[in-house]
């Protein structure tokens, strides 16, 4: 259950999953933070905006069978912990594929789906799911 | 002549991208509900199966993701975007954009014009147009037209084994064109041959009114406006794609046309993705430029109930050889591993089951 | 630092499960007043009180939970400070502790710290969003993870990592339930086999209904003085020796090892520091086990054993009754229920009981110190306190 506002207002980093780079320790981190939790005041001024690239790999996963009405349609569905690339861990949805299809260590992508909505007549919420990536995909420039 | 769309030169297609929901469901299963022989009536329509969206899907998700497909293969920052259109028969909103949502999803907002087209199956081609005046008149650098939808047939109608989902994008743009849109035309009539009132979940149509005087009138009289004032016949184009709401249409009027079954071959998607109305073209137009080389000439023809056809004169450049098509999935892995559903998961996913709560 | 010590001289504690005639109001009152007619203390005695409750704002639509405590006790006649204290599923180890730092810092003589909570007034699916505000709202529950979904990801992992079985997970909850089953406050008094835990529908892979604790009403409360005038109330006084907190990030994703929660390993730390105790010291402990995963954590991240063991531990019956250290003989949050604002203040109770010898048939032998640790969120708070038979 969400508002509009309080969703919206984390838009960026929902849609485009923008973090933030502490350039005091060089660690990434999601969501965005005003300090960096481990350089603290240090790293007042030395915070800059990132996007993540949105590749990683499982590091833990579930299938959840009882779950809040807005995943319910797709139940049992997969939660995953997901490290991306970058080095920092988010907790997201995999979808288009079955549990038994997924290791730790699978590769996956993120694409944008709803994640949830207020009712039939309400806001529709859009973020971050997880995709498996299947070998020899490209996925980003930066793959090249 | 009237309705002359000079397009302005070199303005055409810089990038493209697609997506197609990865469930399907077969004629077959849907026809065993309703106690009517699914196979024959698959064979009827030339389609063997159709795409299904999952619930967390909609027409805006799908219009995301081909757009981003279209901004990975090639270099433009989207902040030089200075128009987004999403045609949809599906918008999931009534009143709020879904350009909006697309446009912040690829980074292209807040410097930019957005609003939402609806013209049936022809919404993504009309955007198309107004892409090409925007950039031709050097109003804006770029512009991006998207066609998608995720469409519902009624449970029990004909529509219900092929309206399927999915959608493609296109960024126009003058600079490192693929493919140059020498011209465009359209045919349009007060024609009401399918419709969705307001607040309705299920379009209508007219049953058979929807073949000659609708469907095949105004595809026909858009093609051969576009032969008059192109100065071209069939034999002129490499590929051609016309509106697919069945396997039949497209080819018995690519045939009446003068075309050959290879030339819309490749465009030909309907079979196995189903109708995906304001995408279908636009897919049918992408699965063409996944493969087309430079040199090659490209005719396209949308088509929108209510009525009204959107053709396309298209030439593949030289830029296509050097242009990072690998970047983002061509159709072929687009397609590639469905999942099939049977009836009572299509029903729940296309929220054709009344539940009980809000 | 100069602390006056502290002591538990009065335990109360209410029926734990669906208790649909009882009221938020009436569990709190009524746990509240059993502590104090078991401290044998007059109500004007009492200086200040401590509630430890999760959300009586969703559960009941009940915001300023201490304020009706006291009011209901009749003890806002005489206007005495009542806090309500929230640290999700700690709330309860968390009021304790702040009653304990009141009476320790010589600021309140006698104090009250109650829990309480009325989970079944909404739906199921209503209380489980509730529980899920514990994690993070914005970058977990939003995204699809349900609180039981967290904690699978970690039982993956300990699985992955350890080698940690199903059948290991499943041995806690029978065990709680057998400890349950002796316990006549618990929710669930029958025992059960592992194969009913393993053939429980599954709730997020690999946790099944059996592996998850109840929702359950309840309340709990003790009362607090000074360990030097303690003997003039309780016939067996309980030192609180020692009491240790810790916080660590909201989200499981930010943790260093997703498979230690390290707020319990340093909380533990601070405790057993300031009792000046170890492990070997603790005959009884009472954990966190809102997942049969969570309490494999927690005896491993307090150090009664490796590492990684604390499956193997369990299935090899060292934390049973009669074990190398009891845990959970009250039948944990599993068996006897959580109430979540209660449980950190109930697993207080079972300690105290167990230390004044009065655990009847679930009692340790020769328990002279016992532990409790309450956890909030994922681990991102964790309270531990030591008791000690004074």
């Amino acid at each position: 259950m969400a508002t509009a506002p309080r969703f919206w207002r984390e838009n960026p980093s929902r849609y485009n999953l923008f973090g933030f780079k502490c350039n005091s320790c060089g660690r990434y981190n999601f969501p965005p933070r005003i300090i960096c939790p481990v350089c603290r005041r240090k790293s007042v001024g030395k915070m800059e905006p990132v996007k993540l690239k949105g590749t990683g790999t499982i590091f833990s996963f579930t299938e959840v069978h009882e779950g809040m009405d807005e995943q319910n349609m797709q139940k049992p569905y997969i939660v995953a912990m997901v490290e991306l690339d970058e080095g920092t861990k988010i907790t997201g949805q995999v979808i288009d594929c079955d549990a038994r299809d997924l290791s730790i260590g699978t590769k996956v992508r993120t694409t944008l789906r709803k994640l949830s909505e207020e009712g039939s007549a309400g806001v529709i919420h859009y973020g971050y799911k997880f995709i498996p990536i299947c070998e020899g995909t490209k996925v980003a420039p930066q793959d090249e | 002549m009237y309705g002359e769309m000079i397009v302005m030169d070199g303005v055409g297609i810089v990038s493209y991208g697609a997506y197609v929901p990865h469930f399907r469901i077969t004629p077959e299963e849907i026809g065993k509900v309703w106690g009517v022989d699914g196979k024959a009536m698959g064979k009827g329509l030339m389609i063997t199966s159709k795409s299904v969206p999952a619930p967390d899907e909609d027409t805006i998700t799908i219009a995301v993701e081909a757009a981003r497909n279209m901004m990975r293969r090639c270099d433009v920052d989207p902040k030089d975007i200075g128009a987004l259109y999403v045609g949809s028969e599906s918008h999931p909103y009534a009143v709020k954009p879904s350009g909006t949502i697309v446009a912040e999803a690829i980074e292209a907002a807040p410097d930019l014009t957005v609003a939402d087209f609806e013209f049936a199956c022809k919404a993504g081609t009309a955007a198309m147009q107004a892409c090409l005046g925007l950039v031709g008149s050097g109003m804006v650098k770029y512009a991006v037209a998207i066609g998608a939808d995720t469409s519902q047939g009624a449970p029990g109608d004909a529509l219900e084994y092929s309206a399927s989902a999915g959608g493609a994008a296109f960024l126009i743009g003058k600079e490192k064109v693929i493919a140059t849109v020498n011209r465009t035309y359209s045919y349009t009539t007060d024609t009401p041959d399918f419709w969705r009132r307001e607040g309705q979940m299920f379009p209508r149509h007219g049953g058979r009114f929807t073949g000659e005087p609708a469907y095949f009138k105004h595809v026909v009289s858009g093609a051969k406006g576009m032969f008059e004032r192109a100065g071209t016949t069939s034999k002129d184009y490499t590929y051609a794609v016309f509106h697919q709401p069945n396997g039949k249409f497209p080819t018995r009027v690519a045939k009446q046309l003068g075309f050959t079954e290879e030339q819309i071959r490749t465009g030909l998607l309907v079979p196995t993705i189903g109708n995906t109305y304001s995408g279908a073209v636009p897919l049918g137009l992408a699965g063409i430029l996944d493969v087309a080389k430079p040199g090659d000439r490209i005719f396209a023809v949308a088509y929108g109930s209510g009525a009204g056809s959107d053709a396309f004169d298209i030439s593949v450049t030289d830029e296509m050889a050097r242009y990072k098509k690998d970047m983002a999935p061509k159709m072929g892995e687009l397609l590639a591993n469905p999942r099939f559903l049977d009836y009572a998961t299509y029903a729940k996913y296309k929220g054709k089951i009344v539940k009980g709560r809000d | 630092m100069k602390m006056r010590r502290v002591a538990v001289i009065g335990i109360g504690i209410t029926e734990f499960g669906e208790l649909w005639d009882a009221s938020f109001r009436k569990l709190g009152i009524g746990a509240g007043l059993a502590a104090v007619e078991d401290a044998k203390i007059s109500a004007d005695q009492i200086d200040a009180m401590y509630v430890g409750n999760m959300s009586a704002g969703r559960f009941i639509r009940q915001e300023h939970v201490a304020a009706l405590i006291a009011d209901y006790s009749g003890l806002a006649r005489d206007h005495i400070p009542a806090t309500r204290v929230e640290a999700a599923g700690a709330s309860g180890g968390l009021a304790l502790r702040q009653g304990f730092l009141a009476v320790a810092s010589g600021l309140h003589d006698i104090v009250v710290v109650g829990g309480a909570e009325k989970m079944t007034d909404v739906s199921d699916m209503e209380s489980s969003m509730i529980q899920s505000s514990a994690a993070d709202q914005e970058w977990e529950t939003e995204l699809g993870a349900t609180f039981a979904s967290l904690h699978a990801l970690i039982a993956t992992r300990h699985m992955h990592d350890y080698g940690t079985t199903r059948e290991q997970l499943a041995d806690v909850a029978v065990k709680n339930h057998r400890h349950g089953s002796l316990n006549p406050k618990a929710q669930f008094r029958r025992e059960i086999t592992r194969d009913v835990v393993l053939r429980s529908p599954i709730v997020a892979s690999p946790l099944r209904m059996f592996d998850c604790a109840p929702s359950s009403d309840g309340a709990a409360a003790v009362v607090l003085c000074p360990l030097d005038a303690a003997k003039k109330y309780a016939e067996t006084p309980v030192e609180i020796t020692g009491s240790g907190q810790a916080s660590d990030s909201l989200a499981l994703h930010h943790r260093k090892d997703i498979c230690t929660m390290a707020a319990t390993k340093v909380a533990a730390e601070r405790a057993f520091k300031m009792a000046g105790l170890s492990q070997k010291d603790v005959q009884v402990v009472e954990v966190h086990d809102n997942f049969t995963i969570s309490e494999i954590l927690a005896v491993e991240d307090m150090g009664f054993f490796p590492k990684g063991e604390g499956g193997k531990a369990t299935e090899e019956g060292r934390t049973s009754l009669g074990g190398d250290v009891a845990v959970n003989t009250s039948g944990g949050l599993k068996a006897r229920g959580d109430p979540i604002g209660a449980t950190g203040v109930a697993q207080a109770v079972e300690i105290v009981t167990q230390l004044r010898g009065k655990a009847d048939k679930r009692q340790v032998k020769d328990a002279a110190v016992g532990l409790a640790q309450n956890v909030g969120g994922t681990g991102a708070t964790v309270v531990v306190h030591i008791f000690r038979r004074a």
